[in-house]
């Protein structure tokens, strides 16, 4: 009978070599859906414009008085910026069973801003105002001893969404859905010039 | 027989020729006699079955609003908000079609959930229904997907802070998080770049990824048959026709009793769509009637009621990690829900006590969530969203303890059924 290719008995064929050549198409195959994908997946990233948008951003902070805070945005994120008083940073002591991290050791900060007061200087803090849980902006609430939080409170932010609260240091407290304190972005200061994205003017 | 067959010399119709003609091309016959005339299902259904037709209705009916919402509404941070408003106010009828799709959305849990609440009842998860179970859970998960994903598209103010919390999620996986985050974003925070990938997977990929998971609930149905209030297999008292003795054939017997309850459904939808489209809130909520801003985050953030139990679980655990740990645990706690069971009977009915209080506690609790994520944070309503979340979990992880030791009931032979007089 001539070899027409065609495999008749099923006892004929070679199960190894079946298997095979089974196992390997099936493996290029999947090799070549990975590198397929990538482009695609690439694509989702944050495009050359997006990239170029952010920028660092600059703030002059000869416009806030001592007590006020201030928002701006860098990559589209909101940043408090706040000009401390002598009695806000005295509130700052005092507390630190409260809180989950007092020293900051498992948050995010510069080495610059790894310190009592989580800033450069005493003065002026810079925080990333979304909250540390999912993303929503903590409300200003610096007066201290507020009834509606309670009489421990020593000035800080609440957040609207799920309670996270936090000290006037960005610290948060015991018992909030936030797990680290605020984050506190690159910045840099050359006498009242602010410039927030850069560690070194 | 044939449809098509007719008697000799009788004059040729034309409707009969041309139904002739598709016979031969198409299995139309085989399709409806396998699907509706000659698939048998259970005698005794009652109100809690019209809910899967139901579901197939909304999908249907989303379907449609969706792609004639698509032909006016434009994608962009600056066009979003402005086209839904233009969509209300100047296309004709456009605030019909936009209300229906968005009461829709609502009605589409609304059924979902009574489906699955039935599921849970009659033990319609078990053997051999478990990937029919599983492939309905899918569904569920795709529909959140998909109502989120819709509710972000008009860009206002609560589009924004749901997206910002609900991509913040996948922020607390360990290491890859905030990569992660930046990814979906497409931007350093939720932008442009966002909310038109967004409209791609709302109106392309997720319908897609549905459609497809129904049709195979669907066909994995088929295979199983529907189970039934007394949780007992038809197929195995078949009579001498081989025909299920306490099985009726789908068409016509259940297609005229889900037309009632279309008829039925379709009454309460249209006072909803014409009196009620935003609810009071809970359909449409009111910040979201505000352009995005993302220096203002509105003073209460409450999600779409329909997935407000999953975020007063989230809510109520003091530590982020674990709280989208335990909330990805209650969704993924379903999948489990037919090997967890190990009840002799299947059917609420024939269960003991044991198994029925703790289905008790379980839908408590499930609506004590609902009512607990539609609250600001207070110290009382995250008591209560703890105690609740612990009867959630009580339900499945207690589960294949307390349906050992149940008193459970004697299971008849036949279906309990009395005919209409």
């Amino acid at each position: 009978m001539a070899d027409t290719g065609v495999i008749t008995d099923e006892s004929d064929a070679d199960q190894s070599r079946r298997k095979f050549l089974l196992i390997a198409t099936s493996a290029t195959g999947a090799v070549g859906a990975v590198f397929a994908a990538a482009p695609f997946v690439t694509s989702w990233l944050p495009s050359e414009r997006a990239r170029a948008l952010g920028v660092p951003t600059e703030f002059d902070l000869a416009k806030l008085e001592p007590g006020q805070m201030a928002i701006t945005t860098w990559r589209k994120q909101p940043i408090y910026i706040v000009h401390r008083t002598p009695e806000m940073l005295a509130s700052l002591n005092g507390h630190a069973a409260l809180l989950k991290d007092p020293d900051s050791a498992d948050s995010d900060q510069p080495p610059y801003a790894t310190n009592a007061m989580r800033s450069r200087t005493a003065q002026h803090l810079v925080l990333i105002g979304t909250c540390t849980h999912l993303g929503c902006l903590p409300k200003a609430h610096f007066e201290p001893h507020d009834p509606e939080i309670g009489a421990y409170w020593p000035g800080g932010w609440l957040c609207p969404c799920h309670g996270s609260r936090f000290d006037l240091a960005g610290r948060v407290f015991e018992g909030s859905p936030a797990s680290v304190n605020l984050r506190v972005p690159p910045y840099s200061l050359s006498d009242q010039k602010l410039t927030i994205g850069v560690d070194q003017a | 027989m044939s449809v098509v067959a007719k008697p000799p010399g009788a004059p040729a119709v034309k409707t009969g020729r041309l139904r002739a003609w598709f016979y031969k091309r198409l299995p139309i016959e085989e399709f409806i006699s396998e699907q509706l005339t000659g698939y048998y299902a259970p005698k005794n259904f009652n109100f809690w079955y019209f809910f899967g037709v139901l579901a197939l209705f909304v999908l249907v009916l989303q379907l449609v609003t969706g792609i004639f919402l698509t032909m006016f509404y434009k994608v962009g941070a600056a066009t979003s908000f402005d086209s839904v408003a233009y969509i209300m106010r100047e296309v004709d009828y456009g605030w019909l079609i936009r209300y229906l799709h968005s009461t829709g959305a609502s009605a589409f849990f609304v059924v979902i959930y009574l489906h699955m609440f039935r599921g849970l009842l009659y033990g319609s998860y078990r053997t051999p229904r478990e990937l029919l179970w599983v492939i309905g859970m899918l569904v569920y998960f795709a529909l959140m997907a998909e109502a989120f994903l819709g509710y972000v598209l008009p860009w206002g103010n609560m589009s924004y802070w749901a997206a910002q919390v609900i991509v913040n999620v996948f922020g607390t996986i360990p290491a890859i998080g905030p990569g992660l985050v930046e990814w979906i974003r497409g931007d350093y925070g939720i932008a442009d770049a966002t909310l038109n990938r967004f409209f791609a997977l709302h109106v392309v990929a997720v319908p897609l990824a549905l459609l497809l998971l129904v049709v195979l609930h669907l066909v994995a149905l088929r295979r199983t048959g529907s189970n039934n209030p007394d949780g007992i297999e038809i197929k195995e008292k078949l009579g001498p026709d081989g025909k299920p003795l306490d099985g009726v054939p789908f068409h016509p017997y259940y297609t005229v009793k889900d037309t009632f309850g279309l008829g039925a459904f379709l009454v309460i939808f249209a006072l909803v769509v014409f009196f009620a489209p935003t609810f009071g809130g809970y359909f449409l909520e009111h910040a979201n009637f505000e352009p995005m801003n993302a220096l203002s985050t509105p003073p209460e953030i409450t999600p779409s009621w329909y997935l407000t139990p999953y975020y007063a679980i989230l809510r109520g655990i003091p530590n982020q990690r674990l709280g989208a740990l335990v909330l990805l645990l209650a969704l993924v706690a379903y999948l489990f829900l037919p090997w967890l069971d190990r009840s002799p009977v299947k059917s609420m009915r024939y269960k003991g006590w044991v198994s029925r209080t703790f289905f008790a506690f379980f839908i408590l609790g499930f609506l004590g969530l609902v009512y607990v994520g539609l609250h600001p944070v207070a110290p009382v309503y995250v008591l209560m969203g703890r105690i609740c979340t612990v009867f959630y979990f009580a339900y499945f992880v207690l589960m294949p303890w307390y349906t050992r030791i149940d008193p459970v009931k004697p299971v008849p032979e036949r279906l309990r059924f009395r005919a209409h007089a």
